[in-house]
């Protein structure tokens, strides 16, 4: 072999090394240029006022207290929902469903793959049926057929939301239900427990590590995701803050959505707009980063065995 | 001889709890399927209802339509017009050319980078890849788009001055950004299941860690490779709001990859808010919403069973 | 004595009211047969001990016994088990009732993911007793598993922090606490030292005045030395059961010889 050609594959496997180190940096570089652009043009105008007040003069003033408010309560309401109809749905299917049961196969596939399916057919869910028929079958029973819940409203878009976060929690509750040990449910049975018993006693406190990360994970979901709410409940500028189920709220993120799209003057909103995005960053972070934390915490603890 | 108070409390509460849990899995269960079931009970009047197909059959939707007496026949979509148009090709062609971009740019740096972490990296290099890609992951897309909107869409029409500021390859460029996790997540997944008894052999044979890395690790773990591209592509089809905002969200029907475009997804969601209920404008845009329910959810079932074959695969080698 | 006779108590169950027997008890799993009849009785005051190879249906039996089959309904059971002249199967006994007079240690030592207070009252938690008494129990259960010195100053400290051996005692002491009828041993000692194993051995010969117990042990020469009666089981079959010292000496079926003087196993 002539010693030039081994020089060379060694010298072209080294370069395609390099290549593939050159493609994480690049993935890196655009994290920290999107995280930088925004921390510095956004980190201007961030202080308590801003976290604090309504905003004034078309978005240019003021703060953006009525849209966090939105937010936590469209979270609020949604985690509500979601967690109890999420936890008993993975411990029905876990353990009160029978062995080899086709019905639950499928419902275990339609869950796991309902999570590729995109937000904005949510949207379009929650709309027409949540709006449109609920909705207005409400308005026709209860309210004579004024129009009250037969158009957007926070309940809705905490309910399309919940939806579409259920499987978040159901593969994170199941997950953890699958973790212990069947040893544990043979012998509480055998020391007399009944089958709520032993999932009270025994499977829900062992479980409830995984079960918080996926609320976590949902809540974290439902606070970024705009396309459902878009149409379901949410709205740019509204004069109050939603005390009632059937009011419509301001939401960070539509409210990005919307003032980076239709506003009037965008130089002039466009501090309180980074401002808002940072904002809406921080919060999604800190949640995915506790979510996380949580998650690695309990797998290390099932590595280092109990 | 009935039994003590105790054991009867405990006997109830147990069946208590049983009806309780089984009835709140039924609600959610039946949700479930209520999305599949009233989506595209919605959308069955394209296909089936007299009025909705006088203004939007099949036909209309795919093929091209005579719109004005003498002039050729064309791909159009204007549902609010005096003519409603609901060509669907155009947000074909918009949709294809995005998620066309994004996959271009996506695939090849996040299957790089996976195979970099997966065969190359020093652990504190891992550590601090892995979790910049989670970083990324927890980016709400509506941020990424105004990224797009705001940065992206300036810088590149400063650099190059096309006509449309916000256009397929702005989208494109921040559509890629969302699909980048799920190909490398998937991608780093695959590599990794790859046993290392594979890698061994290859290095006692004496190839270097780039001839293992591609001619041993990189067949191996092609299939799950693969389905990390699928499993990508169904994510940029269903992403809206990075579309929404950066696209331009003109129907135009063009093969240029700096003209404003409009997808599916972004169609409906622009569109959503100016229905009348029954009308065929709004059978229409659930008709498109149930397309992209099915298309996305067949794409996450073939891409999840293919990554469950290949772990079986690669664990049964032995 | 006819073996017959010792083994078969269903026309004298009145006599051995105060016992759990078995009659014909068939389990299968899936369609497989695990046991194929078997015809069985333990009294009060004696340690019976269920000797045979792997696969013989030894554990599926001892599960029979406290219903635990049922957790899993590719279990098939038939036959009759009566405990104290009642069927286990029985509307009037609650299924939850009958495994706390039906105790079981298994062969693994399982210790609740709690402290050792914790797990020793878990049972009695279940049930409802009142919180006073619950001292007095667990440190009863404890003394009889011959662990409450060992543990006495430590029962807030996790389970988990207890060498093997201790755990199964503990796992004794939890069963006691619920004060059963019966104990239910399957290969307690597998895996465990010999110290701890004779401990346990010890204990059950102190238990054994008050509660009925069945021991299935792979270790022959722990039935030997330490069960009053032994029956040994093979595919399924009980192929005899007697006292332990003329099974051991005597043994009446050339199978019984061969498993004992390990000429297969």
């Amino acid at each position: 072999m002539p010693s030039n050609w081994s020089d060379r594959t060694e010298l072209k496997g080294k370069a395609m090394q390099a290549l593939t180190a050159l493609a994480c940096l690049i993935i890196i570089a655009i994290v920290a240029i999107i995280i930088g652009n925004i921390v510095t043009y956004g980190a201007g105008k961030l202080s308590w006022e801003f976290l604090s007040e309504p905003p004034r003069d078309h978005f240019t003033k003021g703060g953006i207290f009525p849209a966090i408010f939105g937010t936590a309560a469209l979270v609020i309401l949604m985690t509500i929902a979601v967690i109890p109809l999420g936890v008993a749905t993975a411990i029905y299917m876990h353990e009160y469903a029978p062995k080899r049961s086709r019905l639950v196969h499928f419902v275990r596939l339609a869950i796991q793959n309902l999570a590729g399916v995109p937000a904005i057919v949510f949207g379009l869910f929650g709309v027409g049926f949540f709006i449109e028929f609920v909705g207005r079958g409400i308005d026709r029973g209860l309210y004579g057929g004024s129009l009250v819940y037969g158009q957007p409203a926070i309940i809705w878009s905490a309910l399309t939301m919940a939806l579409l976060t259920l499987p978040t929690v159901v593969v994170a509750t199941e997950e953890a239900l699958r973790a212990i040990p069947a040893n544990y449910r043979e012998v509480a049975y055998s020391l007399g427990a009944t089958r709520w018993q032993m999932i009270w006693r025994v499977v829900l406190p062992q479980s409830a590590g995984g079960i918080l990360t996926g609320g976590i994970l949902a809540v974290s979901r439902g606070s970024g995701e705009v396309a459902p709410v878009m149409f379901t409940g949410a709205a740019y500028s509204l004069p109050e803050l939603p005390v009632r189920l059937h009011n419509q709220f301001m939401e960070l993120g539509y409210h990005v959505y919307v003032m980076s799209t239709q506003a009037f003057d965008v130089e002039a909103t466009k501090p309180a707009l980074y401002s808002t995005v940072l904002v809406l960053l921080m919060l999604t972070f800190l949640l995915n980063f506790t979510g996380i934390m949580i998650r690695a915490r309990i797998r290390k603890r099932l590595r280092d065995g109990r | 001889m009935p039994l003590p108070k105790l054991q009867r409390i405990g006997i109830l509460s147990d069946r208590f709890a049983a009806f309780i849990i089984k009835g709140s899995a039924f609600v959610a269960i039946l949700s479930l399927i209520l999305i599949f079931v009233f989506i595209g009970k919605e959308a069955l009047p394209v296909l089936t209802s007299p009025e909705v197909r006088s203004e939007a059959s099949l036909s209309r939707l795919f093929l091209p339509q005579v719109h004005h007496a003498g002039e050729a026949a064309e791909f159009s979509w204007q549902p609010i017009s005096d003519v409603p148009k609901y060509s669907l090709f155009p947000l074909f062609i918009g949709t294809l050319k995005v998620t066309l971009i994004a996959a271009l740019i996506a695939i090849p740096l996040a299957v790089a980078a996976a195979l970099y972490t997966s065969e190359f990296a020093p652990s504190w290099a891992r550590e601090t890849i892995k979790p910049c890609i989670e970083v990324l992951a927890g980016i709400p897309s509506v941020v990424v788009g105004f990224f797009c909107l705001m940065v992206i869409a300036s810088w590149l029409q400063g650099a190059f001055g096309w006509t449309y500021r916000l256009n397929a390859l702005t989208a494109g460029i921040g559509l890629s950004l969302a699909v980048i996790p799920i190909v490398y997540t998937v991608s780093e997944d695959a590599f990794s299941s790859v046993p290392q008894a594979f890698r061994e052999g290859s290095i006692a044979m004496g190839a270097s860690s780039w001839q293992t890395a591609s001619r041993v690790v990189l067949p191996a773990a092609m299939p799950g490779v693969l389905a990390a591209c699928i499993l990508g592509f169904g994510r940029a089809i269903g992403e809206t709001m990075i579309v929404l905002m950066a696209s331009g969200n003109a129907a135009v029907l063009s093969w240029s990859p700096v003209d404003s475009i409009r997808t599916f997804s972004a169609t409906v969601a622009a569109e959503l808010g100016e229905l009348v209920q029954g009308s065929p404008h709004y059978h229409v845009l659930f008709f498109i919403g149930a397309f992209l329910f099915l298309l996305t959810f067949v794409i996450n079932l073939i891409g999840r069973w293919w990554v469950g074959r290949l772990q079986k695969k690669l664990q049964g080698a032995f | 004595m006819d073996a017959k006779l010792e083994a078969a108590p269903s026309r004298e169950a009145g006599k051995y009211s105060a016992g759990i027997c078995t009659e014909e008890l068939r389990v299968s799993y899936a369609g497989n047969e695990i046991l194929k009849g078997v015809t069985l009785e333990a009294r009060r005051g004696e340690i019976l001990s269920i000797i045979g190879p792997a696969g013989a249906g030894k554990t599926s039996f001892l599960r029979c016994l406290n219903r635990l089959l049922d957790l899993d309904p590719d279990w098939q059971v038939s036959g009759t088990v009566l405990l104290n002249g009642q069927s286990i199967y029985s509307r009037e006994l609650q299924v939850a009732v009958l495994r706390r007079k039906v105790g079981m240690v298994f062969s693994v030592p399982v210790t609740l993911p709690m402290t050792i207070y914790q797990n020793l009252t878990f049972g009695l938690s279940l049930n409802r007793e009142g919180r006073s008494q619950r001292d007095e129990k667990v440190e009863k259960a404890l003394r009889e598993a011959y662990l409450w010195e060992e543990v006495k100053d430590r029962l807030d400290e996790p389970a988990r922090n207890l060498s093997g051996g201790q755990q199964q005692r503990l796992c004794l002491a939890r069963t006691l606490t619920l004060e059963p009828s019966v104990l239910l041993l399957d290969e307690p000692c597998s895996g465990l030292d010999p110290i701890s194993t004779r401990r346990i051995e010890e204990a059950l010969q102190q238990l054994k005045k008050n509660f009925m117990v069945i021991l299935v042990t792979n270790n022959v020469k722990q039935a030997a030395r330490a069960s009053d009666r032994t029956a040994f089981f093979l595919f399924g079959e009980m192929i005899e059961v007697q006292k332990t010292e003329l099974l051991f000496t005597t043994p009446r079926e050339k199978k019984t010889a061969d498993y004992i003087s390990g000429r297969f196993g």
